[in-house]
């Protein structure tokens, strides 16, 4: 530990001054009590009616607040954060067919927006054609519906890929997805190597939260890799995996439970690449984080402060990392969906401006900002508008971007910045003593810490001890809004017929050479060798559709499902 | 709980959606008011939760669903369940509706729509207020 904030003396001071006021505090509330009897945050996490410097009394300012730009970070990545560039705004979009998504993403750009963000249909993210069975009724409904390769030609039309940078929510299959994009830039004259944006590919959290399931989690972690490798070797712009709490926090857990088990994923992902051979600094400044930001504000910004202080650490002390890239913390940040309100739903709007506040003070790098109307359904157009123009109306009006991580210092916000590291390190000694989180995962560890904190809080909302306006407070009947996004159930058929056709006029020995290829690199040991990267490329090239890459990776790896605890 | 055995209940995901936190969260709530509770888990096509159902003799099935993918599960479930003579299985429903599609719901049969919001004490006194055991069956099948 380096010198202290504070001198022995002014702490002395402090410290009987401090008793004075609590001594008035506690007379003052015999006549008029607390409201509640505990105050806590959305977390449940016990906050104090003051702060003072003593409650940081004992750490040192160089160690854990220092510089933005500079180790450990905890004041933001850059050096100049939103003076010089605003954080990207990136809405989440996918509704559907390709070409009714590629016109929202217009529509967005043409707005304003500064990044795209791509949302896949269930079938989609679970693996499936339009034409499978399990697909009925699902077809464009939470996302695009993509099974080709000219699906994804349709849904990024008339967008330059060199100049915007595209994250695409997908994971068990990642790897496919990530190939048709690569394969579609590419046919359109673009390099893979100026190709820049994300693949979500996080696998683990799948099993924690969000439930995207495909295959076990040993050979799910050997795909991801193998898109950290490809990635690392051959498109050097892109965000391989977005480390998601996100999910693990909309799943139900408290802010320090979303903190530790990502990071630990993160763990996970960085010991797999060393595994495979990668030097830490040539991957690790690749890896991007997400975050969601729930109604607790001050909790939010602690916990996005304290993520970027222990990745920081981790990667210095833990991996040996020397390059300070690989020590940053960069995340995209999404407010919390579960925060918001079917009743009274333009409270949702307030609900999500406070929680765009908090991701712009935690310091994010891209953001996606709920539509009021996604309680019930993907965003209209003109919700989804409101929406962008909350970002817009944050970052131009309100004068929060002139000063970079303006809460420091706040007697609170560090404690609390320091109490989120406190708590999440020990969740991540525990992971270790489980012997890290596939074990973790397999003995229904974290699932199960969520499965708690979620119960916990809705038996807190029916006690009337955490209030939602519209809910358990001021009650309301739900209405409907005047404008209502609904995807027509005939677009399923047409989607089938528009695959199927595709697939009569593909090159046939050309497909199953492509497919032969991927098989012996899936049976084959992980390596650069069999990195399935190049194979997907050529496959979707070839005319493979998702189904059939996946179909073969769960025939190869096998088929995880969900064990259904609760 | 009164009404000689305690009642059971199958939760149940139909489709491809993961959202299960309000599955397992209700999944507590019946267990806790003292239902016998059977959770399957995420991505149950409508054949296998109505199997699960007879197999496991349930006297109501709760399904949950957020991804408007309930267009067609939930008739092909009600359709199933007349196929299999099991009409008097009752279902519910919780999740994400359009409300213009909850009247027509419950035309085909879905005893109750739960919404957002809902008290989990709300929908479990509701269960007990309005399922009867199915005599009929847990005789032949016990």
């Amino acid at each position: 530990m380096g010198k202290k904030i504070l001198s022995e003396s002014a702490l002395e001071r402090m410290q009987t001054e401090y008793n004075e006021w609590l001594a008035e505090y506690k007379k003052a509330t015999q006549k008029m009590p607390e409201r509640l009897d505990r105050f806590s945050t959305v977390s449940d996490l016990e906050i104090k009616p003051l702060y003072t410097p003593q409650d940081i009394e004992n750490r040192d300012f160089f160690e854990n607040i220092g510089y933005p730009g500079f180790y450990p970070f905890t004041r933001g990545v850059q050096s100049t954060m939103y003076r010089a560039r605003l954080w990207t705004m990136r809405m989440f979009a996918g509704l559907g067919t390709s070409e009714d998504t590629n016109q929202r993403f217009h529509y967005l750009i043409n707005h304003g927006e500064t990044g795209l963000s791509t949302a896949f249909d269930f079938p989609t993210l679970m693996g499936y054609d339009t034409s499978s069975p399990l697909a009925r009724g699902e077809c464009g409904k939470c996302g695009v519906a993509i099974d080709t390769i000219e699906d994804m030609q349709r849904l990024f039309a008339n967008i330059n890929l060199e100049n915007v940078t595209t994250s695409m929510t997908i994971n068990p299959p990642a790897s496919i997805i990530w190939a048709m994009y690569i394969a579609n830039a590419e046919n359109e004259g673009y390099s893979r190597k100026k190709l820049g944006g994300t693949i979500q590919n996080d696998c683990l959290k799948e099993f924690i939260a969000q439930k995207t399931l495909m295959l076990p989690p040993e050979p799910s972690l050997r795909l991801v890799t193998d898109t950290v490798e490809f990635g690392t070797r051959e498109v050097p712009r892109w965000n391989t995996i977005s480390i998601s709490g996100y999910h693990i926090r909309e799943a139900g857990s408290t802010a320090v439970q979303e903190l530790a088990f990502t990071i630990y994923d993160g763990i996970t992902y960085v010991e797999e690449g060393i595994k495979r051979g990668l030097a830490v600094d040539d991957f690790a400044g690749r890896l991007s984080f997400f975050w969601n930001s729930h109604i607790d504000f001050f909790e939010e910004i602690a916990k996005m402060r304290a993520s970027r202080r222990i990745w920081a650490r981790l990667m210095k002390n833990r991996f040996k990392a020397k390059d300070p890239r690989s020590m940053l913390m960069r995340f995209h940040t999404q407010t919390a969906g579960c925060s918001l309100t079917a009743q009274e739903p333009y409270n949702n709007i307030i609900r999500t401006t406070t929680e765009g506040l908090a991701a712009i003070l935690g310091g994010t790098q891209s953001l996606h900002t709920n539509s009021l109307d996604e309680v019930y359904m993907i965003p209209s157009e003109e919700a989804v508008l409101i929406a962008l123009r909350t970002q817009q109306i944050l970052a131009d009006e309100t004068g929060v971007t002139n000063v970079i991580d303006p809460l420091a210092g706040s007697y609170f916000i560090e404690a609390l910045t320091d109490k989120m590291e406190e708590e999440a390190n020990e969740y991540i000694r525990k992971l270790d003593e489980l012997g890290g989180m596939v074990r973790a995962i397999e003995r229904d560890y974290p699932q199960m810490e969520i499965a708690d904190a979620a119960y916990h809080f809705q038996q807190q909302v029916e006690a009337g001890e955490k209030l939602i306006i519209g809910v358990n407070k001021y009650a309301s009947e739900r209405r409907e809004l005047e404008f209502v996004l609904k995807i027509d159930d005939t677009i399923e058929k047409m989607q089938v017929d528009r695959t199927n056709n595709f697939k009569e006029k593909r090159d046939k020995d050309r497909y199953r050479r492509a497919m032969d290829e991927l098989r012996r690199r899936c049976q084959g040991p992980p390596c650069w060798e069999n990195n399935v990267m190049p194979a997907l490329i050529e496959a979707v090239r070839a005319g493979a559709t998702e189904q059939e890459c996946c179909d073969l990776y769960r025939e190869v790896f096998g088929v995880y499902t969900d064990p259904g605890t609760f | 709980m009164e009404k000689g055995r305690k009642l059971r209940i199958l939760v149940a995901k139909p489709g491809l959606d993961g959202h299960d936190r309000g599955a397992r969260v209700i999944a507590r709530a019946f267990r806790d008011a003292g239902f016998e509770v059977v959770y399957t888990g995420c991505h149950q096509t409508p054949e296998q939760i109505v199997s699960t159902a007879i197999q496991e003799d349930v006297d109501i099935i709760g399904l949950s669903i957020l991804s408007g993918a309930h267009t067609y599960s939930f008739p092909r479930i009600m359709e199933l369940l007349k196929e299999s003579n099991a009409q008097d299985i009752s279902v519910i429903g919780g999740g994400i509706f359009p409300l213009e599609d909850i009247p027509k719901l419950k035309e085909i049969g879905i005893k109750e729509i739960f919404e957002p919001g809902a008290k989990l004490q709300d929908i479990t006194d509701w269960v007990v207020a309005n399922i009867q055991p199915r005599q009929a069956v847990a005789l032949t099948a016990r």
